[in-house]
């Protein structure tokens, strides 16, 4: 993953509450099989209406979005990061996200910021002329009207944000606790393990060893 | 003394590998469910970093979101190709991906396929103390046999995939207790909708839920999975119900539910789990079961619940200035006015079918209303099983007949119309009485309008043609027994 520590430009003042992630990405979109080129369908249905903020020039190509309570609400689909990301958000800044939506964010390098509602006003309309930029050093939210808002963030979430870390390669490394636990669960929950001697229904994996 | 702990508390004591000082625990994932949408690109990440499945026996795959729930097998018991070539190449991957992995994999032909949060518990793969994990929110179904289960996103699939854990923080916890005994005609899914309705889309964001009281402990299995299954719907990102007798009565001798002694020894620690007395939850909730009527949504938020001898509401009515907006936006885009009987609304689509409603019970309420009925004129309504083994289950006991001598379609199993990714859709501007969990805008295909409800309050609809109280139909029900 890319690191982050500063996003910076022009922001999309939006300010839409309960933009779930149907509205991120429509379900048609979730058939494939990768995880590139979703940003064409990035907030399709919105972009049909005629004047919407997504296409207006003012904001072209904006690395931040400014939106309303709830964020990133209903399916869990990372398809929705991914979107994002692949029409060049870095940083999404509201009064609250989805708990799924956030973590998912984080994983794509993507910056979730959580700034209370007044800051938010303010940001959107600040943002309709001025740029934002989203420092993670010093954990603030600026506008070139001296505005500023400090913003919290998960301390591990915001070293891999800034390292560029892999989470997997991260706790494969925590291998040897992952074994003990193991083996303590074989013994206190043999039942956990033993499913596979019932398998009497049909499935398949050809690939185990 | 030992403090007195949740439900919640203790399933997360058990599963933390490691604490660290953050307060993030590495928490081990005991059951994993995979389907096609929301695995490939975790697949591709383990090839692309050159890793493996660490435990392919705790994972299993099932597909379900893009199958056509028309027939599917040839007259030789074989696949049909599928129409659309991204569905196709999205099912085929997960076929591919499990084989190379070495994950349980249950083909779209095998008579178990069905929608991972209805095969899970019914193969008793799904146990209460575990923790359980699928890319997909309604995960917090499994919540409903005291399993600890959430949705998760494609990263942290590989994630799980690759190490069997994850890397959490434990949540705030909240009480949501229904006391009481529910009235004639009222289900497990106007409970759950009363319960969003009350708390709000956003009211359980950050808390695990634990739903307790006289309504909850009355429930069957079933009517749990349906109130559990909803608990993202109000924000929580899991639901948890107690397990209780009921909840044991449901899984012994399920196919993948263990048996002899190892049934008993789990059993023994699962009593072990309910929450202790005197356990703090960070926030408490109380409903009563004398408020709850047969309920359903006006608007386009799983909150937007009126009962349905109620009306639209005025969104004037609403002193969040945010709420008003969303709420004319909402019957603009549901084509109603306020002040309109919810009795009155006309439906041209019924869907009785999704995670939600799509088990034998919810199959049983909906043909006891229609038999006998016929769905009226200019409505479509279908029911899609949860799985083959439903639609089986089902088959025995004829209520396919019930429903296609009524008129309704029946169909082969899958999330069909619950999100329209598969060639079933409410057309734009069509309305839809849908047994599903989501009325977003569009869910249902571009346009669609939807309204949430009950499997008998849906079969009310589409043998009415509008939106029923199913209390009417089943009063003259009895009524007519009784002559
Ligand atoms: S039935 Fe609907 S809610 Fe359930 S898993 Fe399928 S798409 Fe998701």
């Amino acid at each position: 993953m890319t690191p982050v520590t500063t996003v910076s430009g022009s922001a999309y003042p939006w300010g839409a509450k309960n933009i779930d992630t149907d509205v991120i990405i429509p379900a048609h979109w979730l058939k494939t099989i990768s995880r590139a080129g979703l940003g064409r369908g990035a907030f399709e249905t919105v972009r049909a209406q005629p004047g919407n903020i997504f296409d207006d020039p003012r904001y072209a190509g904006a690395p931040i979005l400014i939106a309303g309570d709830n964020f990133g609400c209903g399916s869990s689909r990372e398809h929705a990061a991914w979107a994002l990301a692949d029409m060049g958000i870095r940083a999404v800044i509201a009064p609250s996200f989805s708990d799924i939506f956030s973590g998912n964010a984080f994983k794509n390098g993507i910056v979730p910021v959580v700034l209370p509602q007044e800051a938010v006003d303010r940001l959107l309309e600040a943002a309709q002329d001025a740029p934002v930029t989203v420092d993670l050093e010093t954990m603030t939210v600026t506008t070139a009207y001296q505005d500023r808002f400090p913003f919290q963030l998960d301390p591990f979430r915001r070293q891999c944000l800034m390292e560029g870390l892999d989470e997997v390669g991260l706790t494969l490394a925590r291998d040897t606790a992952i074994s003990k636990f193991e083996g303590a669960m074989h013994e206190r929950r043999p039942w956990i393990e033993e499913r596979r001697g019932y398998a009497d229904v049909a499935v398949e994996g050809a690939g185990r060893t | 003394m030992v403090q007195p702990q949740t439900l919640y508390e203790k399933i997360w004591d058990a599963h933390v590998v490691e604490r660290r000082d953050d307060g993030t625990c590495l928490i081990y994932i005991d059951r994993h469910l995979v389907h096609e949408v929301t695995s490939p690109q975790a697949f591709e990440g383990l090839r692309a970093s050159g890793r493996r499945v660490r435990r392919p026996e705790l994972t299993l795959a099932v597909p379900d979101h893009n199958l056509p729930t028309t027939p599917r097998t040839g007259p030789d018991g074989r696949l049909l190709p599928i129409a659309d070539p991204e569905s196709a190449q999205q099912l085929e991957a997960l076929r591919r991906n499990t084989a190379e992995f070495g994950v349980d994999y249950i083909d779209a032909t095998a008579p178990e396929q069905g929608i991972v949060h209805v095969v899970g518990p019914e193969l008793g793969f799904t146990l209460p103390g575990t923790t359980l994990v699928c890319g997909d929110s309604h995960t917090s179904a499994h919540g409903a046999l005291g399993a600890l289960a959430f949705g998760i996103g494609t990263s942290e699939v590989e994630h799980v995939l690759a190490t069997q854990t994850l890397l959490l923080k434990r949540s705030q916890t909240m009480e949501i207790r229904v006391d009481g005994t529910l009235g004639f005609g009222v289900s497990a899914k106007d409970v759950i909708l009363a319960i969003i309705g009350r708390i709000g889309a956003a009211g359980g964001t950050g808390y695990v839920v634990e739903y307790t009281g006289g309504v909850i402990r009355g429930l069957s299995a079933e009517g749990r999975l349906t109130v559990a299954n909803m608990s993202i719907e109000g924000g929580a990102r899991a639901g948890l119900i107690a397990p209780d007798d009921t909840t044991f009565a449901y899984l012994k001798g399920r196919p993948m539910a263990p048996q002899g002694a190892a049934w008993d020894k789990a059993v023994d620690w699962w009593r072990t789990l309910p929450s202790d007395p005197g356990a703090a939850y960070d926030r408490s909730v109380t409903l009563h079961a004398t408020d709850i009527a047969p309920s359903l949504t006006w608007g386009t938020s799983p909150e937007d619940v009126v009962p349905i001898t109620g009306a639209v509401p005025d969104p004037d009515s609403f002193a969040d200035p945010a709420k008003r907006v969303a709420a004319r936006k909402s019957l603009d885009y549901m084509g109603l006015a306020p002040g309109m009987r919810m009795q009155d609304v006309p439906v041209q689509h019924v869907f009785i079918g999704s995670c939600t409603n799509s088990r034998i019970e919810d199959l049983r309420a909906a043909a006891a209303v229609a038999g006998g009925r016929r769905v009226a004129d200019g409505v479509r309504a279908m029911v899609v099983p949860g799985s083959g083994l439903v639609k089986r289950q089902a088959e025995a006991e004829g209520l396919d007949r019930v429903f296609t001598a009524a008129g309704f379609e029946w169909r082969e199993p899958g999330c069909s119309m619950c999100l329209a990714m598969n060639p079933d859709k409410v057309p734009p501007g069509e309305r839809c009485a849908s047994t599903s969990n989501r009325n977003f805008v569009g869910r249902q295909g571009p346009g669609a309008r939807t309204h949430l409800v009950s499997p008998a309050m849906a079969a009310a609809a589409a043998v009415t043609g509008r939106l029923a109280d199913v209390r009417d139909l089943m009063a003259r029900d009895t009524m007519g027994a009784g002559a």
